[in-house]
C-alpha cells in the first residue's frame, strides 16, 4: 500500500491519477477509485488492462476517462469475483473512452448513481451471442440523470444498454448489436432514445413495465429517428429471465407503460414485427401494476421488409391472410378501459390485432384481425423528458 | 500527484510521533471517534494480546446464532461500548450502539494446526456514521495492518479447499453494509444474539435494557433440530438480506430475504427473476416450493463463478452445510401450480 493509500483530508483542487496498463493495474486503478476525491480524475492509459476482480467507485463527482472504446480495454476475460466488471454508486460520476470486455455478469452497472454520463463507452463479449454471456452491458438502476452517448455494446445475453428503475433518461448516438435485446427501457420515466443503431439483436428496442419491482409505472418514453435494423439473431437469453420471451425478430416493442411516443425511426427488415404494443402477459398480484399500455403513440416511422418470417406460435396462416408479411404493428387487443386507448396511430399504418379479450391469455387465444385504433393528437408536453442539461454539458467533442 | 507526496510526508510524521508514544494500556477512544484513518490495528488498543485475540477492558466477546458463512473462516466477534455510554435496545433489529463504540471482527483459519488470522475488519461509529475499514494480519501474526484496497490471499479452508482469499477493499465494504446510502452494522441484531448474551451484556450496564424478542433465530450448530422454515429464514437473513432487501444493494432485485418479510412473492416464491442473466441458470423462478433444483436461489448458491455465485462477495466455494439447510426448506414447501400460484 502507497503512501497515496493513507491520505484522509481533503484538498482544496481536483487531482488527476494517471493508471498505466501492466502488473498490478488492478489493485493501482482499484486504490485510485477508492481514494479519488469529488472533482478528481482517473485516467486510463492506452492498452489491455488485465483484471481478475471487479472494480467500484463510490466518490462523487470524479471523471474515469481512458485513451478510446477501442484504446483503453478493461479485460475482465479472467475475472473471479464480483457481479460486474464496474460498479459506480456515486453521484455525478462521468465514464469516457474506455472499453469493458467479457465481464463475467454485467459490464458498467451504476445503481443509486444520479446524474450519470457515459460517453464513448464499449463494453463487448467478444465471443459474440452466447447465453453463458452477462446480462447486461450497460446497466444504470434506480437513479435519476442518465446520459448514454456515442457508446457501444455487443453481446449482452439480456439488454446491450439497460436503463431500470429510473427517471430523467437519454440514451443517444449509441450501437447496440448482437446482444437479446438492444435498447430496455424497464419501469422508468421520462426517457429519450434517439439516433441510435440497433441493429443484429434479438429484439431491437424494448420499453418494458413489470411488477413486483421497488420502481414500477414506467411511461414518457420518446423513442425517435433510431435505426432499427435485422434484428434477426435468434433469442440467447437463459430462460427466466423477461426477455427470454421476446420473439426473434421485434423491432420496438412496448410492454405496458404509458405515453409512449415512437416517431421517425426506421425499422427494417424485422422478421417478427417492426412495433409491437403488448399486455403483460403472466399473473401478477402486485396492486400497484398496471398491465396495460396507454396512450402509445406510433407516429410517422418508415417501415419496411418487416413481419416476413415471424417468430409466433402458430403463425402461418396468419401470415399467408396478410400476404405473405404482417402488417407494420402489431397490437394485443387489450386495454385498461373503453377510455385509456392502448395504441393510437396514422390512419394509414398498417397493423392487426390479436384480439385478445383479457390479460394473460396466450397466443392460441388470438382471433387476428385488421387493425383499428385511434388516431393521435398532438405531442403531450415533453418538457423534463431527457437528461437534465447540466448531463449534456459534461459531453465533449 | 503533488497531494499525495503532501499527504505522505506529513503521515509519515504522524507515525514517528505516535510510535514514540506508549502503547495504550485500554481502547484508544480517540482513534474510533476522530478523523482519519488508523493505519494499524494495534493503535485502537482493542486487544491486550491481539495475537491471542484476548479483549481489552470493555471490549466484549459475542457470537450469532446463525453467523454468515466467509468460506469457512473462523471468525471472532468483539463489541466496543466507550466507557460513560450505552447501547439501546431497538426491538428485535440492530442494538443501537452509541457514537464512540466499534465492532470488530476477525477471521482466521487453521495452518499448520494452528490458528491462522487472517483480517481483521472494524466498524467505527463516528459522530458522522459508521466507517468500515480492513486490516490485514502480517505472516507473523505480530500485527495488522490497514487495507483500503483489499487484498487476496491464498488460503486452504477447513473443507481443504485452497482458494484465492478476497479481503474486501473499502468500496466492497460498504457493498454489504450500505443501506440507504449509510453505513450499518449487519450482524447484532437482538433476536440473532442469544438471551443469555443479552442479559450479561445489560448486567454489565453496556446495553439500557435487554431487548425484547419473540423469534429468536436457531442456533446454527443445531439446526438439524430446528424447524427447517426458521433454519433456512434464519440463513438467508444473515447470508443474503443485507443486500436482498429494500434500501440496500440488491433492492432493484425485488427479492426481500430478511427474517421479518412474510410475504411469500417478496421472499422469492414463484418470483420471477429481474436482471439474473445467465445466473437464473435457465430456470424460470427464484423458489419452486417442493423444488430446490428448479429454484435460482439454490442454484446461485451452489455455485462458485463469478456472474452467477450468490452471494457476489466473500465467497469462493460453496456453503455446502448453508445449501442444505435452504434446500431442506424447500423441499419442504407445499407445492403449488405455476398458474395458481399467482406468478
Amino acid at each position: 500500500m502507497t503512501a497515496l493509500a493513507l491520505c484522509a483530508a481533503s484538498p482544496a483542487y481536483a487531482a488527476t491519477h494517471e493508471i498505466a496498463a501492466g502488473d498490478g493495474a488492478g489493485e493501482r486503478l482499484q486504490e485510485a477509485l477508492i481514494l479519488s476525491e469529488p472533482g478528481d480524475e482517473v485516467v486510463l492509459g492506452a492498452g489491455r488492462f488485465v483484471l481478475d476482480d471487479g472494480l467500484s467507485l463510490d466518490v462523487d463527482n470524479v471523471t474515469v476517462r481512458g485513451a478510446g472504446m477501442n484504446a483503453t480495454v478493461l479485460d475482465f476475460t479472467g475475472q473471479k469475483g464480483a457481479g460486474e466488471g464496474l460498479l459506480v454508486t456515486s453521484d455525478k460520476v462521468t465514464l469516457r473512452d474506455f472499453a469493458v470486455e467479457n465481464p463475467q455478469g454485467d459490464g458498467i452497472k451504476s445503481k443509486g448513481a444520479d446524474d450519470i454520463v457515459y460517453q464513448r463507452v464499449r463494453v463487448t463479449w467478444t465471443g459474440g451471442p452466447k447465453p453463458t454471456n452477462g446480462a447486461y452491458g450497460i446497466y444504470p438502476v434506480e437513479s435519476t440523470g442518465v446520459l448514454i452517448a456515442e457508446c457501444e455494446v455487443s453481446g449482452a445475453s439480456d439488454a446491450g444498454i439497460y436503463v431500470g428503475q429510473s427517471r430523467k433518461i437519454t440514451v443517444r448516438n449509441s450501437i447496440a448489436r448482437q446482444n437479446v435485446a438492444g435498447i430496455e427501457i424497464e419501469n422508468s420515466r421520462d426517457a429519450i432514445v434517439e439516433r441510435n443503431m440497433v441493429t443484429g439483436n434479438t429484439g431491437g428496442i424494448l420499453v418494458f413495465d413489470l411488477p413486483n419491482l421497488p420502481v414500477m409505472g414506467g411511461g414518457n418514453v420518446l423513442v425517435r429517428e433510431n435505426l432499427v435494423s435485422t434484428n434477426t439473431t435468434p433469442n440467447f437469453a437463459p430462460k427466466g429471465n423477461i426477455v427470454a420471451g421476446v420473439p426473434r425478430g421485434t423491432g420496438i416493442m412496448v410492454m405496458a407503460n404509458e405515453q409512449v411516443w415512437v416517431d421517425n425511426n426506421t425499422i427494417v427488415d424485422n422478421p417478427t414485427a417492426a412495433v409491437m404494443v403488448v399486455t403483460y402477459i403472466k399473473p401478477f398480484e402486485d396492486k400497484r401494476y398496471n398491465p396495460y399500455p396507454r396512450e402509445v403513440v406510433v407516429a410517422d416511422n418508415q417501415a419496411y421488409d418487416n413481419g416476413q418470417d415471424p417468430d409466433l406460435p402458430g403463425i402461418a396462416p396468419v401470415v399467408q391472410a396478410f400476404g405473405g408479411a404482417l402488417p407494420t404493428l402489431m397490437w394485443d387487443g387489450l386495454q385498461q378501459d373503453g377510455d385509456t386507448p392502448a395504441v393510437l396511430a396514422s390512419p394509414e399504418m398498417p397493423g392487426w390485432s390479436l384480439n385478445l379479450s383479457k390479460q394473460g391469455q396466450s397466443m392460441a387465444e388470438a382471433k387476428p384481425g385488421p387493425l383499428s385504433v385511434p388516431a393521435y393528437g398532438q405531442p403531450w408536453n415533453m418538457d423534463g423528458i431527457g437528461a437534465p442539461e447540466e448531463l449534456e454539458a459534461r459531453l465533449v467533442s | 500527484m503533488i497531494r499525495s507526496l503532501v499527504f505522505g510526508a506529513a503521515l509519515v510524521t504522524a507515525a514517528v510521533a505516535f510510535a514514540a508514544s506508549p502503547k495504550p494500556a485500554a481502547v484508544n477512544d480517540v482513534a474510533i471517534a476522530e478523523a482519519g484513518l488508523p493505519r494499524t490495528l494495534s493503535e485502537y488498543g482493542f486487544f491486550t494480546d491481539a495475537a491471542a485475540q484476548i479483549p481489552a477492558v470493555r471490549v466484549t466477546p459475542y457470537r450469532l446464532n446463525t453467523p454468515l458463512w466467509s468460506n469457512g473462516a473462523e471468525k471472532l466477534r468483539f463489541v466496543y461500548v466507550p466507557k460513560g455510554t450505552q447501547a439501546k435496545a431497538d426491538g428485535e433489529g440492530l442494538i443501537d450502539l452509541p457514537v464512540g463504540a466499534a465492532l470488530i471482527k476477525t477471521f482466521a483459519f487453521q495452518k499448520d494446526g494452528k490458528r491462522h488470522l487472517i483480517e481483521t475488519r472494524v466498524l467505527l461509529h463516528r459522530a458522522d456514521g459508521w466507517l468500515a475499514l480492513p486490516y490485514v494480519w502480517n505472516d507473523e501474526q505480530t500485527e495488522a495492518k490497514l487495507a483500503v484496497a483489499g487484498a487476496r490471499l491464498p488460503v486452504t479452508t477447513p473443507a481443504g479447499e485452497a482458494i484465492d482469499y478476497r479481503v474486501p477493499n473499502k468500496n466492497q465494504c460498504k457493498e454489504c453494509h450500505g443501506l440507504n446510502g449509510a453505513v450499518i452494522p449487519i450482524g447484532p441484531k437482538a433476536r440473532n444474539l442469544s438471551a443469555d448474551w443479552l442479559d450479561r451484556f445489560a448486567d454489565a450496564g453496556m446495553i439500557d435494557t435487554v431487548p425484547a424478542v419473540a423469534h429468536r433465530l436457531p442456533v446454527w450448530e443445531d439446526r438439524a433440530s430446528a424447524p427447517a422454515e426458521a433454519a433456512a429464514r434464519g440463513y438467508l437473513d444473515a447470508n443474503c438480506a443485507h443486500c436482498h432487501r429494500p434500501g440496500a444493494t440488491a433492492s432493484n432485485s425485488g427479492l426481500d430475504l430478511r427474517w421479518e418479510q412474510s410475504d411469500p412473492h417478496a421472499i422469492g416464491i414463484m418470483k420471477h427473476p429481474v436482471a439474473a442473466g445467465r445466473g437464473a441458470g435457465n430456470l424460470l423462478y427464484d423458489i419452486v416450493p417442493g423444488k430446490p433444483d428448479q429454484s435460482i436461489l439454490t442454484y446461485r448458491m451452489a455455485s462458485s463463478e463469478a456472474g452467477v455465485a450468490m452471494p457476489e462477495l466473500g465467497k469462493a466455494t460453496v456453503d455446502r452445510d448453508g445449501l442444505a439447510v435452504v434446500e431442506r426448506w424447500i423441499a419442504a414447501l407445499p407445492q403449488m401450480d405455476a398458474a395458481r400460484a399467482g406468478h
